[in-house]
């Protein structure tokens, strides 16, 4: 079972996003910033790390970027929450090492249809 | 909306709601000129994480609105656009308008649109330093028009440069996408290919050659490449018609694009017809009473919840330890020697039940901040409309009390600070006449003592004026003309239903709330409201609350066979009846005269109909009692134990039965009711109409 990170500042969000991959069978965990992610993702590896941009302590973008120089997350994809007026975002989260990006609004099925695409 | 994402909504709601709190605070602060960069940013991400939640769920009219906020703290945020009180003044409006939508959204009730589209002109107004051509709220722009004749597939050259790999993006996936939209056929392009040797694993050497039939559009594969658009070489071009039929390729083409267009955002506005824009403003949201009432959920600190579990588990080592001293007595032990052990696991169930109670009450048990933080902002805007200069200080805002008496005290205390601001604090230039700061202070406090919470709202204006008090209860009748009273007496006039001290009606005070209903409210609590002033010196209100409504510190009286309780802070005093102190008037009314206040005696076998030890005033108990602001004297047998009683409500378990405000079990199992005063008084002053007086 693929396991995923999840990282959100939004409960609300976090939890929409953690229901709708565990009921797809994905084996999630879930970070409320970029800190507490970092950490997590030393402490084991994940398959997919899936955050926020804006987000207290650390942002997604400061978060890509140090798991991008993690040897374990070289090559693990990284995939931002971004709003769709922030094209700079999704841009700055691709240099900082981003895989690429998911528009906010999304569905439960958008979501899916993403993460499957990335990690089958 | 799926089922699936309303389960998100409330958590969604709970967190806007603190989220614009949280905007709320930090804008006030940006008011006072101390604007810090971190400050914006904590605006700017609760603005954001609304927009991006409120978006998802789809409630898009309020992402729409956020976004235009959010617009304008991100240029306040880089710096581009400088924090003026003109800005901050608009952005506190929005997060009001926000509250209302995101209320209307929870509740079902209709937002007021015109105050949206108004803001949110002024918020483009704002932004654009312009008129803003009037648009309201911007749509979104549309989709990219639909693709330039494209017939029935397309040649892709995909080159990616030699870093791909480091995104974590992966040819394969791509080809595999593309693959679900037609038919295709690929051809690897090795020639890049280093000697192995020279091949550096981590590094792409391949390209693709890729033709694709079927029916799909150039943005389809547009998308499939948008994340490595920046990290390949990528050629896409039309296939030259074929044989294939056009026709039939171009009605699919507009059914995939139909699939495709937009999601979740539903905006209301667009469903609404055209004339709902000319809803009068005044017209407030109507709301759908939520289920429940005030049932929401409460969000408690996880050290009170590990208490708990601490407590419950020392419950379950107490039980098994009650459990060997049973299992051994079975077993025929000598029960003296297990004696001993029980009554030591009985005095330690005891004392784990006592904090487990208290643990779990203080589940209940928030900050009184909750309710204090409200006033900064309505301090702030108050002042500006009447033109006051007012500094407002909060102490005591940890002091905890139980969320329903917070919920319920809120209201009353909003008006009670409405009302020093409005009648008690002086226009500056009034107060630097009477030798006072022009700035004028309005205080609130909270503190505990004993069983109570104390709030106390002062202000160091103009106080109340007794003459003025008593002259208005003359012309409204409420005090016989010319008869005077000693000061604080007249202040509680205030109180009086229809008591109203403004000269003029105001639109701040004057909303036909009273005092009368502050206090109602309060003593429906089971609190009590007590007013001082000082002329010239200013006014100081104490409220005293229970900190809980669940449990009751109460007073057991027996009459006959019955126990009831009465609340121990309504009691006064209990004293033996001396019959020369009985007055009767008109036949049914005794009245017992106490220290040059004569008290009216209600009989309570009389009143419940119950067969009492003695019927004569001076072989039982008067237990004097307090309710809505008169005193009264209740015959009682016996005065029996004062204990903690948990309050059962009969209107849940029975049906609502005046002169109660409830029920309890007692330790031998016995129900008691709960004896309410105000209820009482209403029940005596009944009985003594419907009976016509005798000559005594």
């Amino acid at each position: 079972m693929a396991s995923i990170l999840a990282v959100d500042d939004s409960a609300s969000m976090r939890q929409m996003v953690v229901f709708t991959l565990r009921g797809a069978g994905y084996d999630v965990t879930e970070a409320a910033d970029g800190e507490q992610a970092l950490n997590l993702a030393k402490s084991r590896k994940f398959n997919l790390v899936l955050t926020d941009i804006n987000m207290p302590k650390m942002d997604g973008i400061e978060l890509t970027r140090r798991l991008r120089a993690l040897p374990a997350y070289k090559f693990v994809p990284i995939i931002t929450l971004t709003t769709e007026s922030a094209t700079d975002k999704k841009m700055e989260g691709k240099a900082a090492g981003a895989t690429g990006w998911i528009v906010k609004p999304f569905n439960p099925n958008q979501l899916i249809a993403t993460i499957k695409k990335v990690i089958g | 909306m799926d089922d699936m994402m309303s389960q998100f909504l409330e958590v969604f709601f709970e967190e806007s709601f603190e989220g614009l709190d949280v905007m709320e605070t930090a804008l006030l602060e940006l008011d006072s000129g101390d604007a810090d960069l971190e400050t914006i940013n904590t605006i700017f991400r609760a603005a954001h994480s609304i927009k991006g939640g409120s978006a998802t769920f789809g409630l898009g009219e309020v992402s729409e609105f956020t976004h235009l906020v959010e617009t304008l703290l991100d240029e306040m945020r880089d710096g581009s656009r400088p924090v003026t009180a003109e800005a901050v003044n608009l952005l506190l409006q929005s997060v009001d308008c926000l509250r209302e939508m995101l209320n209307a959204s929870r509740d079902g009730g209709e937002p007021d649109r015109q105050r949206i589209e108004q803001l949110g002109r002024e918020l483009h107004m704002l932004r654009d330093g312009d008129g803003g051509d009037g648009a309201g709220i911007p749509r979104e722009e549309g989709e990219t028009t639909a693709g330039e004749g494209e017939g029935c597939g397309w040649r892709i050259q995909f080159r990616p440069h030699a870093n791909l790999f480091q995104t974590g993006n992966d040819p394969v996936r791509i080809l595999r996408e593309l693959a679900d939209l037609g038919e295709m056929e690929v051809t690897a392009d090795l020639s890049a290919l280093p000697e192995f040797a020279l091949m550096d694993p981590e590094s792409s050497y391949c390209a693709w050659q890729i033709t694709l039939r079927g029916p799909a559009s150039r943005e389809q594969i547009g998308e499939i490449f948008a994340w490595v658009e920046d990290d390949c070489d990528l050629g896409i071009e039309p296939l030259a018609a074929e044989v294939d039929e056009p026709e039939a390729a171009g009605v699919d083409q507009e059914g995939v694009e139909a699939e495709k267009s937009p999601p979740a955002i539903e905006s209301p506005t667009d469903t609404e017809p055209a004339g709902s824009g000319t809803t009068p403003a005044a017209k407030p949201a109507t709301r759908r009473a939520r289920a429940g009432g005030e049932a929401s959920s409460i969000r408690v600190g996880i050290d009170k919840v590990d208490d708990i579990i601490n407590l419950v588990g020392e419950l379950v080592i107490t039980q098994s330890m009650l459990g060997q001293v049973g299992d051994r007595l079975e077993e025929g032990e000598e029960a003296d020697s297990l004696l001993e052990k029980l009554f030591a696991g009985l005095a330690q169930l005891e004392r784990n039940t006592r904090e487990l109670q208290e643990s779990v009450m203080r589940i209940r048990m928030l900050p009184i901040s909750f309710v204090f933080n409200r006033f900064p902002r309505m301090v702030h805007d108050l002042s500006n409309k009447l033109g006051k200069q007012v500094e407002l200080i909060l102490s005591g805002d940890k002091t905890e009390l139980d969320k329903t008496v917070m919920e319920k005290i809120g209201d009353p205390l909003v008006h009670l600070v409405r009302n020093a601001i409005d009648h008690g604090i002086e226009m500056p230039e009034e107060r630097e006449r009477a030798g006072k700061s022009p700035v004028g202070r309005v205080e609130l406090n909270a503190y505990h003592k004993g069983g109570n919470i104390i709030i106390e709202i002062s202000d160091d204006g103009k106080g109340l004026d007794a003459g003025k008090l008593l002259a208005k209860a003359w012309e409204k009748g409420l005090l016989p003309e010319g008869e005077t009273l000693p000061d604080e007496k007249a202040y509680e006039l205030i109180f009086h239903p229809g008591f109203s001290t403004a000269e003029e009606v105001s639109d701040v005070s004057g909303r036909g709330v009273g005092m009368d209903v502050v206090r109602k409210n309060i003593n429906s609590l089971g609190g009590a409201v007590e007013i001082e002033s000082q002329p010239g010196k200013g006014t100081r209100l104490t409220i005293r609350l229970p900190l809980t409504l669940s449990i009751l510190d109460g007073q057991l009286v027996r009459v006959g066979e019955q126990t009831y309780v009465l609340p121990l802070t309504a009691i006064i005093e209990s004293l033996e009846i001396d019959r020369r102190n009985v007055k009767a008037i008109s036949g049914q009314m005794e009245l017992y005269r106490l220290r040059d206040e004569f008290i009216p005696i209600i009989r309570l076998y009389e009143l419940f109909g119950i067969e009492p030890d003695n019927t004569r005033l001076d072989e039982g108990l008067l237990v004097i009692v307090e309710g809505d602001g008169q005193h009264l004297g209740l015959l009682v047998d016996d005065l029996m134990a004062q204990q903690q009683v948990v309050i059962k409500s009969l209107e849940v378990n029975f049906k609502k039965v005046e002169g109660f405000s409830g029920a309890t079990i007692l330790g031998d199992g016995t129900v008691a009711l709960i004896l309410d005063i105000s209820g009482l008084i209403k029940l005596a002053r009944a009985r003594a109409a419907s009976m016509p007086g005798e000559a005594a």
